[in-house]
């Protein structure tokens, strides 16, 4: 590994993602929870659990497509033309989550609610399960041509390697969500969501376990730099301790400290995936020298420079307003006329 | 169709529809900062009465701003990757500088806007209004120096061999500071404006014809008339110098506005047909030399003409020539609006006669149309060109994507957004007919 510009991008890259995995994941998680609570007042809770910070989660996915767009623009013109419907679909999913919050409780009529409640729900499984599902193609490998473009088919983006990845992307979000929900709520709901978080942890261990064998049987260039780096297993380990630490901490009513170790355990699992990927951003089978890496998939060094500086002024305003904005909205949810 | 047209319908279809919020938050954003600071300075409760209602306006139309707004971002890959592998280098930074510094801004601070009224004092609420509007205002810079960069590129140079050619940054201030991208800027917000203060007039009109918060639709036209005459005024300015800018930077551009076939000294018409055919303008009616006058301040002055052009470089010349002018003739009649209430509030008659007041109902559709027309022609304008003189708008096409599948995404896109438009102006008419809340009056004089 050099440590150049390019892998300085891959690394912010992945900061960003892994920012907008956790942040976004557990709204997305709540949404994908949504339905399984049948009461008016608890499903405003969730929404406004989530209301005054999912819209800011979601710029993380927006800046994280357009530092791609700008750091890595053939990986960003390849995945995103390739890829064609179900990026189409994944953004109908976020255009009717975002308005399904924004309408759900401005009517009072009960199929008014139903609707949005459902829409609600159902984009937020979609949407999480196709960033699961574009990911475990990317790792999986797609066939892609000499000339950088996509050479496969809609159908075979649906391939069960990496409808596993999405589907354990839905409980990993689930699962943060449930979290984050005991640690918003009060009440018998609240001790209601803390059976939920050890079904949602369940549900996610025997999805992370299926996709960690899948990995080691049908994708092997994902584990080759562990392999020859063993301390590497470091993360992995610290992965199963911060899944193991959750239902503790949830048991001690420790609620921040579980939410904090489902952080971690993103974290781990995000870096894991990094680790597995570089140097290549999109593996290319059946022709492995077609893949995109951080060097000919990335603009020039020039402009991997100007970014970093925007980066390093950015970042830090951003970490605080961030920082501030949940201060401001900390402690249990509550309800009261400014609220959705 | 073929993939080319279908990709460009989508791509209007959804930035159009998408452009009817943006500049809405941007305009609602500057009022609200007027409308808050009024109330933190005088403490008349009406004014937080006020600011409370149109925040409630304003969530509404950031909301639908977001849900459309991430569609854009993602087209550039989806129907335009070759266009995407040619700017990635230049245009990906302005994006993604405009995540960073007004996406977040604007969507964190919204939620102390919207939610935080208990949560914060007055002086941090105050702020947060201040910083969401700042947001909006800064999210309009980077994509129109994107977009301008379009239009004028500077600071590149081209690498590479076609057709993996691109464009390359050599000097970001350039870049940043290409010969359209202030103009432009400018241009956008005065639209931006505009389009927040006749919203306020119209709906605030409305509440006086209808007879209902009276105190309240007052106050609030005269902010709205205040930004809207100023707005109105400025906007005159910036188009006059955006339109001189065009000359010089996009001749084949300002040739096709005023469809001037012969280099020579131009004219400036009010209305007309452009027939392409026998290149010449039906049933107009037209100043004699005033487009050289404009542009150069001398009516004999030769301005080039379309024929300089091979045909196959020239944009549409109708469609272009029809929308400009509408524009233009849509935004003196919004100066002459502004205007008139001013004097007539003045005159202290504004609120007695009705017919004005519908006038302002309707005024709301002004600066909609006005910034929809304005981008058309500003776009077609542009053609055949996706970057001006660089790459063709035919070469900027996706290459794995089909038109079947553009077909596809467009009716969906369609069934969508002809769903979401009308729980929009559902919603929104709600709100209206809700108006102002009391109890938000009583809190304010309770807290005074």
């Amino acid at each position: 590994m050099v440590f150049d510009l390019n892998t300085i991008w891959f690394m912010l890259i992945g900061v960003l993602l892994t920012g907008y995995a956790i942040l976004d994941g557990f709204d997305l998680g709540v949404g994908a929870l949504h339905l399984f609570t049948k009461q008016d007042v608890e499903r405003r809770l969730f929404i406004n659990a989530i209301g005054p910070v999912w819209d800011g989660n979601e710029v993380w996915l927006v800046t994280g497509g357009g530092a791609l767009f700008a750091a890595f623009p053939e990986v960003y013109a390849t995945a995103f033309s390739g890829f064609y419907m179900a990026m189409i679909l994944l953004l109908f999913a976020l255009i009717f989550r975002a308005v399904a919050i924004e309408f759900r409780s401005k009517q009072p009529m009960h199929w008014w609610r139903q609707m949005w409640d459902v829409s609600f729900s159902v984009s937020s499984i979609v949407s999480s399960l196709l960033i699961g599902v574009a990911l475990g193609n990317i790792a999986l490998g797609i066939p892609l041509a000499g000339d950088h473009e996509f050479a496969g088919s809609f159908f075979g983006l649906l391939n069960p390697y990496a409808l596993i990845v999405g589907i354990t992307t839905v409980a990993l979000f689930m699962m943060h969500g449930a979290i984050y929900l005991v640690m918003k709520t009060e009440g018998d709901l609240h001790n209601n969501l803390r059976r939920w978080v050890n079904n949602a942890i369940i549900f996610f261990i025997i999805c992370y376990a299926a996709t960690t064998a899948a990995t080691l049987l049908y994708v092997p260039h994902m584990v080759e730099t562990i392999k020859q780096a063993p301390w590497l297993f470091v993360l992995p380990l610290l992965n199963a301790l911060a899944i193991a630490n959750i239902p503790r901490e949830i048991h001690r009513g420790h609620d921040l400290r579980a939410f904090l170790s489902s952080c971690a355990a993103i974290v781990a699992l995000l870096t894991l995936f990094g680790i597995g990927m570089y140097p290549d951003l999109i593996f290319s089978s059946p022709n492995p020298a077609n893949s995109l890496t951080i060097y000919n998939a990335a603009s020039s060094a020039k402009t991997l420079e100007i970014m970093l500086i925007i980066a390093a002024m950015g970042v830090p305003l951003v970490l605080a307003y961030t920082t501030s904005i949940y201060w401001i909205f900390r402690g249990k949810v509550k309800l009261d006329s400014s609220s959705y | 169709m073929d993939l080319l047209t279908l990709s460009r319908i989508q791509f209007g279809l959804t930035i159009g529809f998408h452009y009817i919020f943006p500049p809405l938050s941007i305009g609602l954003g500057l009022l609200l900062v007027f409308m808050e600071g009024l109330y933190l300075k005088t403490k008349n409760p009406l004014y937080h009465q006020m600011t409370r209602f149109w925040v409630k306006v304003f969530g509404l139309i950031f909301a639908l701003g977001v849900a459309t707004g991430i569609v854009m971002e993602f087209q550039f890959g989806t129907n335009w990757s070759t266009y995407s592998r040619f700017v990635g280098d230049v245009f990906g930074s302005a994006l993604a500088a405009e995540g960073i510094f007004a996406f977040f801004l604007e969507s964190g601070f919204l939620a102390i806007l919207l939610f935080g009224w208990d949560k914060v004092g007055p002086r941090v609420h105050f702020l947060s209004t201040i910083l969401v509007c700042a947001g909006a205002h800064f999210s309009a810079i980077w994509i129109v120096i994107a977009n301008s960069w379009q239009q004028t590129p500077a600071g590149h140079h081209l690498v590479g061999q076609a057709p993996n050619i691109r464009a390359e940054i050599v000097d970001f201030w350039q870049l940043v500071f290409n010969p359209s991208s202030i103009d432009r800027i400018w241009h956008v917000y005065m639209g931006a404006w505009q389009a927040g203060a006749f919203f306020v007039l119209s709906v605030s009109a409305f509440y006086i014809l209808r007879n209902k918060h009276i105190d309240f639709a007052k106050a609030s036209i005269k902010i709205a008339l205040l930004v809207a005459a100023t707005a109105s005024v400025l906007q005159l300015v910036s188009g006059h110098s955006s339109a001189v800018g065009v000359a010089e930077n996009q001749p084949a551009k300002m040739a096709a506005y005023e469809a001037h076939y012969n280099t020579g000294p131009a004219d400036l018409y009010l209305f007309g047909w452009v027939n392409d055919d026998q290149e010449r303008v039906q049933f107009g009616v037209k100043l004699p030399g005033m487009l050289s006058f404009l542009i150069y301040g001398d009516s004999q002055k030769p301005v080039t003409g379309l024929k300089e052009f091979k045909p196959e470089d020239r944009p549409p010349v109708n469609i272009v020539f029809q929308s400009y002018h509408a524009m233009v003739a849509i935004g003196c009649v919004l100066i002459l609006i502004a205007w008139l209430g001013l004097f007539l509030w003045w005159r202290n008659r504004l609120f007695s006669l009705r017919w004005l007041l519908w006038v302002f109902v309707f005024s709301v559709i002004g600066p909609q149309l006005a910034n929809q027309l304005g981008w058309l022609s500003a776009e077609v304008g542009r053609q055949p060109w996706i970057v001006y003189n660089l790459l063709r708008t035919s070469d900027g096409l996706s290459k794995v994507v089909t038109s079947g599948q553009v077909l596809t995404s467009i009716i969906l896109f369609s069934l969508i957004y002809l769903l979401l438009l009308i729980l929009f102006i559902y919603l929104l008419n709600d709100k209206i007919q809700h108006g102002p809340a009391t109890e938000d009056l009583n809190t304010a004089r309770h807290r005074a």
